[in-house]
């Protein structure tokens, strides 16, 4: 199946050339880039693993890149991979734009258990498939 | 209006028993500045014919505080100037002529901390059907931050929803299910699977839909929860269905939020009709329940739409972002329903805004200071489909809920075919936008582009392109532009 969480999961893959507009589009709107990575793509798994820091500094869209190219060639094919923009202005203080940058080769999706509970109440479990190599 | 007036150069007592002009008991006061701490309102006031003025604008003032028509000795009792509304300005409406703009500010004792149903009970509870005015509109309200404070506020706001559902940089999707009233429990959850599996956030109950005989609201809320929960397990999101939990009294309302609760959905909605003691009463139920809760504007447009007599959509968005709601309609500009672009705009601030500076052109007659106090999500609705997205996206902004029911249900491939032809066409504008083109402009361009890759988009386009919505607009701001330093 296809993840299809953060902002552009329904257009084809995005390209590199691609990526870089949307990082530079973070950047002039002052946000900091921030790259995270999981074997765990449950709705509710807030918490990626960070790759380094937020680059809070770092005005440079090829350098952002270059930060990307690196994660891949540890994480890529087997994780799920997300770039995100953060907005520390009062108001905000949150993540303004979000999308998928890397998947695993294959995403095994999710399981759905349904608990019943005695009359027609179901009590809903989602659960991640492990990652292959996981 | 007043047959019995002081005779020019008789002194007159105040207090002495009999009738007095308004404007003579301390109703009209032009040299009045209102302090920080005063509410004002702003009054679109017609007088009857042979009525002046200011004697109309005094007259809203008093009988909408402390007046009565004639005056009394228990004024005596109290610190009647405190309390007494000042009219303190009134202006004539721009091409309109015989109606005025009346400013009016209220001292923050005569209102109770955190009640808009006292707020609303004193400010259109009794003057709106003042003999001696042919029309009154309540245009726009000012809160001092002090009263400010005293609300909860939206239960959720923009940030914490978007946190909830990690759905970051681009309005939210969502459908009305269609038909309006007659499916079943089973066959509405099935409408709700297909829109959310192919790519919708949320779907959401009619205003209407509630507990009828064909279908029970349990029956509803059950199988909607199934749906949900497949849709999450086929897309990896978090979804939601808007269950609607109005009911005729507020402990019905409490139990059918409860139970949807206990089924997980992350969200609620009601009607404006409920009124506003339990709009306020669930936004604290919200809040205390990690739920968003969502107002459809059920029964606005019967005072709001025309510029003589009523209330402005305005003050209702002011009132409701005060009394706690996540989510209120608030016009598309574009589709079926009545909307402005310039109200339309000052509506969507009032709800975005930390801070709303005076914005004549948009209907915002008062600065207005927040506070902080949580952003609602504005949502559009009504008649909208993927063909215009890029003027959606344009006008109203990332952060709102653009709701597509017939856009997504009537789709001739289907239901999931639809909600999938709206995310398409909304990420591709989206993503266009960042990358610096002009959406507006191109936007037919970015969407055929995007059609290449996705029939169900392509086929969205060609059903619907000629569908427009041209009609005049019965509510436009009405101010006289003022000169800039520039100029």
């Amino acid at each position: 199946m296809r993840v299809t969480q953060g902002c552009f999961s329904f257009l084809p893959d995005l390209t590199d050339a691609q990526i870089r507009t949307q990082v530079q589009y973070c950047i002039d709107k002052g946000w900091a880039v921030n790259i995270e990575f999981t074997d765990d793509p449950h709705p509710r798994n807030t918490y990626w693993e960070m790759w380094g820091l937020p680059m809070f500094d770092v005005k440079d869209a090829a350098a952002i890149m270059l930060e990307l190219d690196a994660c891949r060639k540890v994480h890529g094919g087997r994780k799920y991979i997300r770039l995100s923009g953060f907005d520390s202005t009062h108001g905000w203080e949150s993540v303004r734009l979000s999308f998928l940058v890397g998947r695993p080769a294959e995403e095994p999706g999710f399981i759905l258990t349904r608990n019943e509970l005695g009359g027609q109440v179901i009590q809903y479990t989602l659960q991640a498939r492990p990652l292959p190599g996981a | 209006m007043l047959d019995k007036k002081t005779p020019a150069g008789e002194k007159r007592s105040r207090y002495s028993a009999g009738v007095m002009e308004y404007r003579e008991m301390g109703y009209w006061q032009p040299d009045y500045e209102p302090k920080d701490t005063d509410i004002l309102a702003v009054f679109r006031v017609t007088p009857q014919d042979g009525v002046d003025p200011i004697e109309a604008a005094a007259a809203v003032a008093g009988e909408s505080s402390t007046a009565t028509w004639t005056v009394v000795w228990t004024d005596r009792l109290t610190a009647c100037d405190k309390y007494r509304a000042k009219c303190y300005r009134v202006d004539e409406v721009p091409n309109a002529p015989g109606s005025y703009f009346a400013f009016i500010a209220y001292d923050l004792d005569l209102f109770e901390p955190g009640s808009i149903a006292n707020l609303s009970a004193s400010i259109i509870g009794n003057v709106f059907g003042f003999k001696p005015l042919k029309a009154l509109r309540l245009e726009d309200m000012r809160f001092p931050v002090a009263y400010v404070k005293t609300f909860q506020g939206p239960a959720t706001g923009i940030v914490v929803e978007r946190e909830r559902l990690d759905k970051f940089g681009r309005p939210l999707l969502g459908a009305t299910v269609k038909p309006k009233l007659g499916l079943s429990g089973r066959n509405y959850g099935r409408v709700v699977y297909e829109a959310l599996k192919g790519g919708l956030d949320f779907t959401k109950d009619d205003e209407n839909i509630n507990s009828q005989p064909f279908m029970h609201w349990r029956d509803r809320f059950l199988y909607c929860m199934e749906a949900v929960a497949k849709a999450e397990a086929a897309t990896g999101e978090v979804k939601g269905t808007y269950l609607n939990v109005t009911a005729a009294t507020m402990e019905d309302m409490y139990e059918r939020a409860e139970f949807a609760k206990e089924l997980g959905s992350v969200i609620v909605m009601i009607d404006l009709v409920v009124g506003y003691t339990a709009i306020q009463s669930m936004a604290k139920w919200a809040r205390k329940n990690d739920t968003v809760l969502h107002l459809h504007r059920a029964g606005h447009s019967t005072y709001t739409r025309q510029k003589a007599h009523g209330v402005s959509f305005r003050v209702i968005t002011k009132w409701m972002r005060l009394a706690g709601v996540d989510h209120i309609h608030a016009g598309t500009v574009v589709g079926k329903l009545e909307g402005d672009p310039n109200n339309v705009r000052g509506y969507y601030d009032i709800c975005r805004e930390d801070f709303n500076p005076v914005a004549l052109e948009h209907g915002i007659f008062f600065d207005q200071h927040w506070a902080s106090l949580n952003k609602v999500m504005p949502v559009a609705s009504g008649g909208i489909h993927a063909g215009q997205m890029h003027q959606l996206v344009d006008m109203l902004g990332e952060d709102c809920v653009l709701q597509f029911g017939g856009g997504t249900i009537g789709h001739p491939m289907g239901i999931e075919a639809g909600a999938t032809a709206n995310r398409v066409a909304l990420e591709a504008i989206i993503f266009a936008r960042n990358a610096g083109r002009d959406v507006l402009g191109e936007g037919p361009q970015i969407l055929e582009e995007a059609a290449k890759n996705c029939l169900a988009l392509r086929q969205a386009l060609e059903t619907w392109k000629d569908v427009t919505f041209n009609y005049s607009s019965t509510d436009t701001p009405d101010f006289v532009p003022t000169a800039t330093a520039a100029q």
